[in-house]
């Protein structure tokens, strides 16, 4: 293992604005900031939905409000071939909606919650991430 | 009052995850790649956040400032749909280096390769729907 790219400092103030996020959406609205249950929701329920349409509208604003601020670039590197996306997006989607969380709503809201269930999924996915990138790695 | 927050709350989300750089598909693999040249930094991001968050999970109980209740999973059930479901999505994002947040929050960027992404996700979730009303 060499550890490269490392940017802590950015990392950590990145994931505090995540949590005030996390906050503001918990005490003012009562839900949970979960990307996949607000997507999810959005798609398949009529609760909320222009609630969660509002969401994911500002999700898309962050990143161009940023840029307003930034003289740099934001970096965006893709390598995946595309039938890796479709396979991935199917996966991603699927596997969020079955077992209801993601990085946000199992990592972040899930393990402040002490949540067993999202402790345990969150150490699955990440396995079986880096597995995944072993995997690619070694034999594609 | 409702609307403004969630508006609000995906902007600062979506600043959040710009910040950290989450939003690059590149980054979040090399913190995946642990084998390998890695990136600690993703780590960091969810230490940030989960800091931010657990006092205020754990002190306010009561009731939200602009909603009758709070809307919190109750289960505590460790099912197969848990174990299998986050397998799933671990292998979808190993492969692409996109979780939800930052694969919608990437759409910002108008890339083909992100667009095609999301419209999986979304089509995931549909096909999941569709099988519940089956049920």
């Amino acid at each position: 293992m060499n550890i490269i790219n490392f940017t802590p400092l950015s990392a950590f103030i990145g994931g505090i604005v995540i949590g005030l996020a996390v906050v503001i959406f918990y005490l003012g609205n009562g839900r949970l900031a979960g990307i996949s249950g607000i997507m999810k929701n959005f798609i398949s329920s009529n609760n909320n939905r222009f609630d969660n349409l509002l969401f994911l509208i500002g999700l898309i604003l962050g990143p161009l409000i940023y840029s307003l601020f930034s003289t740099y670039e934001i970096p965006f590197t893709i390598t995946a071939s595309l039938p890796t996306l479709i396979i991935g997006g199917l996966l991603v989607g699927v596997g969020t909606g079955i077992s209801n969380g993601c990085t946000s709503g199992h990592g972040i809201c899930g393990i402040s919650r002490f949540a067993p269930r999202s402790i345990l999924a969150t150490i699955i996915f990440l396995l079986m991430a880096i597995i995944t990138v072993v995997v690619k790695g070694s034999f594609f | 009052m409702n609307k403004v927050i969630s508006l609000l709350c995906g902007i600062i989300f979506g600043v959040g995850l710009t910040i950290s750089s989450m939003t690059n598909p590149e980054k979040v693999l090399g913190f995946l790649n642990l084998f390998g040249n890695w990136d600690p930094s993703l780590i960091f991001v969810m230490i940030g956040g989960i800091l931010i968050s657990t006092p205020f999970f754990y002190y306010f109980k009561n009731k939200p400032l602009f909603a009758e209740n709070f809307s919190i999973p109750l289960s505590k059930n460790i099912d197969l749909k848990l174990i299998f479901g986050a397998s799933l999505f671990g292998v979808g994002w190993g492969a692409v280096g996109l979780c939800p947040g930052p694969a919608i929050a990437s759409l910002a960027f108008l890339n083909f390769h992100s667009i095609i992404f999301v419209l999986s996700m979304v089509f995931g979730f549909l096909a999941l729907k569709f099988f519940d009303t089956l049920n």
